[in-house]
């Protein structure tokens, strides 16, 4: 039976809670209202309700014939967390996370974000429930995802830009950590992936099981049986871990995770912590790290901005030392084909983030039978990331 | 007792305040940290907190993120700091405590950081985030090689936490004086009285008070409750200012003597 985190946060050698004295009484406070929470119908209740009327959910699993019929080898399924309220997976977990915050009777929220679409899916909530908002974003990722940044001063949030080390999601997360810090008595963080110190990475996890619960249901009915091979893209790993998590005491089910190889692993230019990083500590958590000899974090580069991140989620970690699930890498120009493939054949323009996964189905589906499932989380759109794939094919808008 | 405890002791019993400053080792560069040290140790310091620089100091603010940075850009790594701290040594009793984060801890090894750093002299190791929650893997090779491993305690520590916490000290204990980041707030001694009082009860070990005491007035007014004074930022601030001129180690031992005239008008 398959059971984490441990009572303290513990994924195995991974995880914890590695964060300044000053954080560690919130962080305490929240895994009590958390575990509250998680046996509370009443919040479980409002949690659906809210996925329900106002993400959109049960977001479609969505049979695509044409690519299927182009790869030559297993079915192709696209969860799609695209066609959610806000354009991608992350408002699963900020509606969490809000509805706890207001139970904590928190009045303001703050979040980081690298691609913008958990700063938009934090600012939302925020605008629903008519919290105050501060994002904390990178220089970097505010110049390539400007449309993001945007959305998020609509929705009413503030936002600030991080100009210090590499200025993209690495430093916002310093950053917003920073002002949490400062801020903790009032204040609740929205962490957007499945990392940070305990109970992040299980919250969020938690909240973002119901793309995996969700696409094994569909399955179930359209297939009538279990995928063969589920499979999304990682930066800290949430919509990965949203879709694995359901499938993880299923043996018959390969997991695959996709890691951003930039401009591939064997440069210094990749965000591939899985695949070429090793075991260290930051932002809260143990984990796999782009670092050097002398534990210094080592810059990441992805062409997506949401998997430009030097680290990966402590679940994630531990699934790959098990073997239960499998990293691979995709670089910046195998996505940026797929990101093209998809969109061409089947309609759907992906989010760079998810184009990713795409990329590594390219290369999996053709190998295996035709009457092969392949399950792929479809994590996001790609109206986000048009700029950055017209700048790629050098077209000036 | 350790050399810290001793240290600090002695001077409590003398009836007076110790002053501790931070600086961070590497900072213009190695050789010039060497010599701040010493400038630290002549002007009267009593116990020196010595950062080895970290990538992500998610703690700091700006003043020591940058001081972090110029470190890291002249080349600095722990193995280098305690080969500085060694060479310290051979000049000076003075208690060391190295600050920082705990990854290039973990990464150089825990068993093999902690009999380095032993031989190269550390008497004390703060890692601003590593909770007591976390220790478990470092904690005993520290404690064979006779280091101590200081805790800190924030204003949102609760009581509970607070009497668990501070029965445990080694070396100090170290009261973060406000809820936020390093040098970017001015300390409220009023505010934080009786915390460091209720601390000094339950603790066995000297109570410090650290971030935002940043001037000589603050200094004392920190003095007039705590057993131990910590500046950090302020002569971070100068090392930036006067790095690259002649004058930096006579800026720094003047600063020096104006904390510790302060701090010794104190009761």
């Amino acid at each position: 039976m398959y059971q984490q985190p441990d009572s303290r946060g513990h994924f195995g050698q991974f995880g914890g809670r590695y964060v300044a004295e000053t954080l560690m009484p919130a962080l305490l406070e929240l895994q009590e209202e958390y575990s509250k929470c998680q046996s509370d119908p009443s919040f479980h209740a409002e949690f659906d309700a809210y996925l329900k009327n106002y993400v959109g959910r049960p977001s479609p699993l969505y049979f695509a014939e044409r690519l299927t019929a182009h790869l030559g080898g297993a079915k192709v399924y696209l969860k799609r967390e695209d066609l959610n309220h806000t354009g991608a997976h992350k408002v699963n977990n900020t509606v969490g996370q809000i509805l706890l915050a207001r139970r904590m009777g928190k009045k303001k929220v703050i979040a980081e974000t690298g691609a913008g679409q958990h700063g938009v899916a934090t600012a939302t909530v925020a605008a629903l429930f008519g919290m105050e908002c501060d994002v904390f974003m990178g220089t970097e990722d505010i110049r390539r995802q400007s449309l993001n940044v945007f959305r998020m001063k609509l929705l009413g949030a503030r936002v600030h830009e991080v100009t210090c080390g590499t200025a993209t999601l690495k430093d916002a997360m310093n950053e917003a950590m920073r002002y949490w810090v400062t801020n903790v008595r009032d204040t609740f963080y929205v962490i957007g992936t499945v990392a940070g110190p305990h109970p992040y990475p299980q919250m969020v996890r938690d909240f973002q099981s119901v793309i995996g619960r969700e696409a094994r249901a569909q399955m179930l009915e359209a297939e009538g049986r279990l995928p063969d091979v589920a499979l999304a893209c990682i930066g800290g790993g949430s919509n990965a871990m949203g879709l694995f998590y359901p499938f993880v005491e299923d043996s018959s089910v390969r997991l695959i995770g996709v890691e951003a190889a930039g401009l591939g692993v064997d440069t210094d230019k990749h965000a591939a912590s899985i695949t070429a990083g090793k075991v260290g500590v930051l932002h809260g958590n143990k984990t796999y790290l782009l670092q050097d000899d002398d534990g210094q974090i080592q810059h990441a580069h992805s062409i997506s901005a949401g998997l430009d991140y030097p680290g990966v989620g402590p679940e994630h970690a531990l699934l790959h030392d098990l073997g239960r699930a499998e990293y691979v890498s995709i670089t910046d120009d195998e996505a940026l084909a797929a990101f093209r493939l998809l969109t061409e054949m089947e309609g759907i323009i992906p989010a760079l983030e998810s184009a990713h996964a795409i990329a590594h189905v390219l290369k999996l589906a053709p190998e295996l039978a035709t009457d092969a499932i392949v399950l792929v989380c479809l994590s996001g759109r790609g109206d986000k990331d048009i700029h950055t794939v017209a700048e790629a094919m050098s077209v000036e808008l | 007792m350790s050399n810290i405890t001793s240290t600090l002791n002695t001077i409590k019993q003398r009836g007076e305040k110790a002053l501790i400053t931070f600086v961070t080792a590497g900072d213009p560069d190695l050789a010039t940290s060497e010599k701040i040290v010493h400038a630290l140790v002549e002007a009267g310091v009593d116990l020196i907190e010595l950062g080895f620089p970290f990538s992500d100091p998610m703690a700091d603010g700006p003043t020591i993120q940058l001081a972090s940075e110029r470190a890291l850009a002249a080349g600095t790594t722990l193995r280098k700091v305690l080969a500085m701290i060694a060479r310290v040594r051979q000049h000076s009793n003075v208690p060391i405590v190295l600050m920082g984060y705990y990854n290039p801890v973990f990464c150089y090894g825990v068993e093999s950081f902690a009999r380095d750093a032993a031989e190269a002299g550390v008497d004390g190791l703060l890692l601003v985030d590593l909770p007591p929650e976390e220790a478990e893997e470092l904690h005993p090779a520290l404690r064979q090689h006779g280091i101590d491993l200081i805790t800190l305690l924030a204003p949102t520590t609760g009581a509970d936490r607070s009497a668990r916490l501070a029965s445990a000290g080694e070396g100090f204990l170290y009261y973060v004086s406000m809820t936020g980041v390093t040098g970017t707030q001015q300390v409220d001694a009023a505010a934080i009285t009786s915390s460091v009082h209720s601390l000094q009860q339950l603790s066995s070990v000297p109570v410090a008070v650290g971030f935002g005491v940043s001037s000589p007035d603050d200094a004392r007014q920190v003095a007039e409750i705590a057993d131990a004074v910590v500046v950090g930022s302020a002569l971070v601030k100068l090392i930036a200012e006067f790095g690259a001129t002649p004058h930096l180690l006579d800026e720094v031992k003047s600063f020096v003597r104006k904390l510790k005239m302060a701090i010794q008008s104190c009761p």
